[in-house]
């Protein structure tokens, strides 16, 4: 394994002009995964964690586009890349998992024609051989009885074997990485379990880099090696899941952590986070969750909070918590 | 994004000033086709409704009219009475401007008539069929169905027919105009009902009518308060495309002779007596009330087209 | 304590047949759905009752049935001693709508886009021309907005605000108990705990009664006091929050809570659980659970389990101890 990160994603700003003035979903994010890495990406609806998996594969809806930094893959810049050059890069060496199965599945066809067809598209191989791989991907994913079930189409399956199915998909052509956009948010707890299990699998086995953008914690606390936290287009904390989730620096993801009920340990009420994430076009001065913060000073308010890379590289805090702080109800 | 993108509550202002920074204003201020369309519907509807006002000549006063008048070119001066008229006169020799304008009172009157008729008709169906379900809906889009594998001209001109054949010649002419209306009224609700219809079913899974449904509120009250107002969108875009296709359809009766009657032309009898002169060289009796229609139906259409995409919040 | 809510052989059939004319083309037998299966159980006033299941496990059936949304097709529904269903008299009928009332779950579909908040909140006294004068800000600043939003449209609310829209006009008839069909569940984490602790407020100050619909075990573990387990529409257990988590005794309820994801368990390697929910129109027969229950036995392929008490316990399992 080289040093070269699988994907290095370096100063990455997202805009979207309106009419209204041009919101930035995505203000300077660093981050890299590694090969045989999960990265899980956490944060509230409207937090920039969709827009900014999109921005890494090529697929932001216009008007919205990149408009600052990088995106490299194995070391290869790809954020500039447009139209067929993306398209092939996308399959081939990036996979991709969306929430809804429905949507990356198409019905007309067999689960055996698409995966074939993308096995062809992508690796040098014939059709048998196609075929071949085609089984055994389904087979690596855990559908029972592959080969006879390979010529369904998807509504034939479960939600659960359909996410397996796309999965599948996803790595048939052996991509170096792959973005699973809250992959199990449609699911039941128990294939919930199952489909985590295997994402965890076939990253370890396969050494592929997965990007896990989720809005669960607990998924996060299961699957992923590190933790990116965004809060309002930024990412507010980055590190080791561990460390990130059981000694928060950043604020926000201390408030996060305290206010899920399992952290409630018994007590009558949860510790709550007051006010909501601000819109995007109506951002406070300075740090943008310095308004929900106990710990705001002058400083937070007056000045946008640092970026990673020009601070401690863990907490996008200008004061972060030490180990001894708490946040209090 | 968009809800990123909506305005955030706002300082009181003034009610016109918010209305004409609401999204909807701005989608219309930079269309150019919809602002150019609606300026032309506007200026034709103003010219058909002040036609009394700013007609030359009213072409239904007899006494106006010189028959010597007759064929005068555009433009041109007559040959024998040295008058002139902008766009010419027909055979008889009437302003062509003028029964212009006042056919163009005619099809929007039976336009706008027959819309609502079919309006009314349509979302009343077609709310029953999607809220109530069950036979009630099956009967209502059944009748739907078979109307809709006629084309809707010649179920126009069946009601028509039945209607003239049941109205005593004396006051035919009178009602020729009404029944226009109810014939392309009736023929033209099953689009109305079929759209409201899809739109209760949508709107009718949504928890905020379970809500009133458990508070104890009656189907009646839950579909006139709660799913009507929510299904008005596509049914104003409906409406505006139903308008030209209204117009057009009054010309296409009138054309054949079935509609408006020539005491009372339309811009329909208007073609079709200009096309008696087609190719005897008079070609302003024709031209100008057919380039009249053809601005009418277009601009309406084209507002309407814009209309569908300003209300549809999946492609803004 | 006597029973405020008392639910007894509870059963809901959907019939999910294809139309007439495709039956009969196609030969396909009617297909029915059961949603609810003989479920029974006790709400005591002024407790928290819980229903967790996955999907189809029909728990969201039975807070519909429970509010008078869906009829039942067969068993009872009281409340206060009245079931809905049957009751003729209609001054109780009254008196029970009022008595109860739903929170749902998508805040962004339960509000009317084009109606006013104010009039939203007080709906439900409005509809029996009811005077409400000045209800709507009292209940707003109740539920934590400002009594000045309620001349403002839904659209202007974010997803919590609108909950609270919601929890403010479940309140306007002075109901004493809600249904809350997974309340929470397309709220972001940390509005989930302000909603979580205002309807925590609430039960106090108003002495209400909640039957909390969930999927999400950890909100309920926060909020209930008994919790009902369901699975394809039957309930295999029951038992107080402390016990039914310390001491769960079906197998189901054991595989839920293995599954389920914990914030504590960094990178932990589970053997997820094996199969998935069956079809709810061709159940398995016997116990529903059979196929994927690690005791499995000759007896739960044919018999179905009744439901014992073992303590505080109830349980519809041939093996729990």
């Amino acid at each position: 394994m080289t040093d070269t990160p699988v994907l290095s994603v370096r100063d990455l700003v997202v805009e979207i002009p309106t009419r209204h003035g041009v919101l930035r979903p995505v203000d300077h994010v660093s981050y890299d995964i590694r090969a045989g890495e999960i990265l899980g990406v956490v944060g509230e609806s409207g937090a920039g964690k969709s827009m900014g998996g999109n921005a890494v594969i090529g697929l932001l809806d216009r008007p919205a586009r990149i408009v600052a930094g990088e995106v490299l893959l194995s070391g290869q810049p790809i954020h500039d890349l447009t139209g067929d050059a993306i398209r092939r890069l996308r399959g081939k060496k990036m996979g991709m998992i969306f929430q809804d199965p429905l949507t990356s599945l198409n019905p007309l066809l067999t689960i055996g024609e698409q995966l074939t067809e993308t096995i062809l598209e992508h690796l040098d191989v014939g059709q048998t051989e196609a075929r071949k791989r085609a089984i055994a991907a389904l087979e690596e994913v855990g559908i029972p009885a592959a080969a006879q079930r390979i010529n369904s189409y998807p509504h034939e399956f479960s939600g659960g074997m359909r996410q397996r199915v796309v999965i599948a998909l996803a790595l048939c052509a052996e991509p170096d990485l792959v973005i699973a956009d809250e992959p199990t948010t449609a699911l039941d707890v128990s294939v919930q379990a199952q489909i985590v299990a295997l994402l965890k699998r076939l990253c370890r086995d396969r050494g592929v880099a997965v990007m896990l953008v989720t809005h669960d914690m607990g998924v996060i606390a299961e699957a992923a090696d590190r933790v990116a936290v965004m809060y309002a287009g930024r990412l507010a904390e980055l590190g080791p899941v561990r460390e990130v989730l059981t000694n928060a620096r950043h604020p926000y993801t201390a408030g996060l952590m305290a206010s899920t009920p399992l952290a409630s340990q018994g007590r009558k009420r949860l510790r709550q986070i007051p006010g909501a994430m601000p819109r995007l076009g109506a951002l406070p001065s300075g740090c943008a969750f310095h308004p929900r913060c106990e710990f705001a000073q002058d400083q937070c308010r007056a000045e946008p909070g640092p970026t990673l890379d020009r601070c401690d590289g863990r907490a996008a805090c200008w004061f972060p918590l030490t180990t001894d702080q708490k946040v209090s109800a | 994004m968009t809800e990123a993108a909506e305005t955030s509550a706002q300082s009181p202002t003034s009610r016109a000033r918010r209305i004409w920074d609401s999204d909807f204003m701005w989608s219309f201020r930079h269309a150019p086709v919809a602002v150019v369309s609606f300026f032309v519907v506007v200026v034709l509807i103003l010219g058909a409704v002040l036609a009394p006002l700013i007609a030359p000549h009213d072409p239904f006063d007899p006494a106006t009219l010189n028959l010597m008048n007759g064929f005068t070119p555009p433009g041109d001066a007559n040959a024998f009475t040295g008058d002139r008229f902008l766009l010419g006169t027909d055979d008889q020799g009437r302003d062509v401007f003028s029964t212009i304008l006042y056919g163009m009172r005619i099809s929007l009157f039976v336009g706008f008539a027959a819309v609502a008729l079919a309006m009314v008709i349509g979302v009343t169906l077609g709310l029953l069929a999607g809220y109530l379900g069950g036979w009630v809906e099956t009967i209502i889009m059944r009748v739907a169905d078979v109307q809709l594998t006629f084309p809707a001209i010649l179920v126009a001109m069946l009601i028509f027919g039945i209607a003239k054949g049941i109205t005593p010649p004396e006051y035919r002419d009178q009602m020729a105009i009404w029944v226009l209306i109810l014939a392309i009224g009736l023929s033209d609700w099953v689009q109305f009902a079929r759209v409201v219809r899809g739109a209760t079913l949508v709107e009718k899974s949504k928890e905020y009518v379970q809500a009133a449904r458990l508070i104890g509120r009656t189907p009646f009250s839950i579909m006139l308060r709660h799913i009507l107002p929510n299904v008005l969108n596509p049914v104003l875009v409906i409406a505006t495309i139903s308008l030209a296709l209204a117009i057009i359809a009054e010309a296409t009766l009138s054309f054949l002779g079935v509609g408006a009657p020539p005491t009372k032309p339309s811009l329909g009898t208007l073609i079709r007596i200009g096309q008696e002169f087609m190719f005897s060289g008079e070609w302003w009796i024709l031209f100008f009330p057919a380039l009249a229609l053809l601005a009418l139906a277009l601009s309406i259409n084209l507002l309407g087209d814009w209309l569908r995409d300003a209300l549809n919040p999946r492609l803004r | 304590m006597s029973a405020l809510i008392s639910v007894r052989d509870l059963t809901r059939i959907f019939d999910v047949s294809k139309p007439w004319l495709n039956r009969v083309i196609e030969r396909l037998p009617r297909a029915l759905l059961t949603a609810v299966s003989e479920v029974s159980f006790d709400v005591p006033e002024n407790s928290v009752y819980a229903l967790v299941g996955e999907s189809g496990s029909g728990k969201s059936t039975i807070g519909k049935i429970m509010v008078g949304l869906v009829p039942p097709s067969a068993g009872s529904v009281e409340i206060n001693g009245v079931d809905l269903a049957t009751e003729t008299d209609t001054k109780k009928i009254e008196a029970v709508r009022d008595d109860i009332q739903m929170i749902f779950q998508d805040p962004f579909a339960s509000l009317n886009p084009r109606w006013r908040v104010r009039d939203i909140i007080e709906e439900p006294v409005t509809a029996k021309s009811g005077k409400a004068e000045g209800l709507a800000e009292r209940l707003l600043e109740q539920v934590g907005l400002s009594a000045a939003d309620s001349g403002k449209y839904p659209h202007e609310f974010s997803g919590g605000q609108r909950q609270r829209i919601c929890i403010a006009r479940a309140l306007a008839s002075e109901p004493r108990i809600i249904v809350c069909d997974e309340p929470t569940s397309a709220l972001d984490v940390s509005v989930q705990s302000q909603v979580l602790n205002l309807m925590s407020d609430l039960r106090e100050d108003l002495g209400l009664t909640y039957l909390f619909i969930s999927h999400d075990l950890t909100v309920v573990q926060h909020m209930a006091d008994v919790i009902g387990v369901l699975y394809l529409g039957r309930l295999v257990e029951e038992a107080p929050r402390d016990r039914l988590f310390n001491h769960p005794k079906h197998p189901y309820t054991q595989m839920l809570f293995d599954a389920a994801p914990r914030m504590d368990a960094f990178g932990r390697e589970i053997d997820p659980p094996k199969g998935e929910i069956p079809d709810a129109i061709n159940p398995p027969p016997g116990c529903a659970f059979h196929p994927r229950c690690p005791l499995a036995t000759e007896i739960c392929r044919t018999e179905r389990p009744k439901m014992r008490r073992i303590e505080d316990t109830r349980v519809a399992c041939h093996h729990a101890t």
